[in-house]
């Protein structure tokens, strides 16, 4: 339990970090890197290492590859949708969310079948 | 347009929109940290670059410009999507070096001191990041420079 509580807490501080450089940088296309920075990864990877071990780390940023070629495809369909049918910025990150989860998936179950 | 920083979006931003954002970022960190223990470390993987924070941000960018244009005395609501729309193009572009901090730590992590591999993998992820955005923000101006000759030609003859 007290593990998820060091978690939630140095996760929710690495994000907002990030969060809040990502506010202050301009142009926004420059400011927008940030919304893809390593900020769960570092938190979750860290403690990983200190808990379970190096190769328990290694096996879960071998997957992260997939999550981060998911997150490209999610973070570049949000964006073109947004800019050609300019709907609403909520309503179109949050239901093209389920893109992030087939891409992700569909690569764990042809890249990293173990 | 030259990268700088701007402190105004600070004083724009509430204390409860950071909050949302480290609740956020807090339940994915404990989140992946429990399917990673229940589903094993391939399941757990995928989720350290999930979107969480990434609706939040995009939201507060469009409400930001949004009212920015409103007090300007317009409407602002195409301005603030379409901000939203650079700022996850910006995001697409970041998550290239996301996939290169990955790589990174997958391969290094077991053999090297893991906070030298995670301090190595971050500024990885920045300069790739930031190459990608400079490549695309000169082909662009570059798209646009031919674009201007091409019209100029065209209306000489």
């Amino acid at each position: 339990m007290s593990q998820i509580v060091i978690r939630f807490l140095v996760g929710g501080a690495v994000v907002s970090v990030f969060a809040i450089v990502s506010d202050l940088l301009k142009p926004k296309s420059f400011a927008g890197l940030f919304g893809a920075a390593p900020s769960v990864a570092l938190a979750t990877l860290g403690l990983t290492v200190a808990t379970e071990g190096a190769s328990y780390a290694a096996i879960e940023a071998h997957s992260m590859m997939a999550g981060a070629i998911a997150f490209f495809a999610y973070a570049s369909f949000v964006s073109c949708v947004i800019m050609r049918y300019q709907l609403k910025a909520l309503w179109v990150t949050i239901c093209v969310m389920p893109l992030w989860f087939a891409v992700a998936f569909g690569l764990r179950s042809i890249w990293l079948r173990t | 347009m030259r990268v700088r920083f701007d402190t105004a979006a600070l004083r724009q931003t509430k204390w409860h929109q950071y909050a949302i954002r480290f609740l956020f970022g807090g339940l994915i960190t404990a989140a992946a940290g429990i399917i990673a223990k229940q589903y094993g470390p391939v399941i757990g993987g995928l989720f350290l670059a999930f979107p969480a924070i990434f609706p939040a941000g995009a939201t507060l960018i469009e409400k930001h410009e949004k009212v920015k244009k409103q007090k300007a005395g317009m409407s602002g609501t195409v301005r603030g999507r379409q901000a939203a729309s650079v700022d996850a193009a910006g995001a697409a572009m970041g998550s290239v070096g996301l996939l290169v901090f990955a790589l990174l730590v997958w391969e290094f992590v077991s053999r090297h001191r893991s906070w030298i591999v995670l301090l190595v993998a971050t500024a990885a992820w920045l300069v790739v990041s930031v190459l990608i955005w400079q490549i695309r923000k000169r082909a662009s101006t570059m798209r646009r420079k031919v674009h201007t000759v091409f019209k100029v030609n065209h209306v000489e003859r």
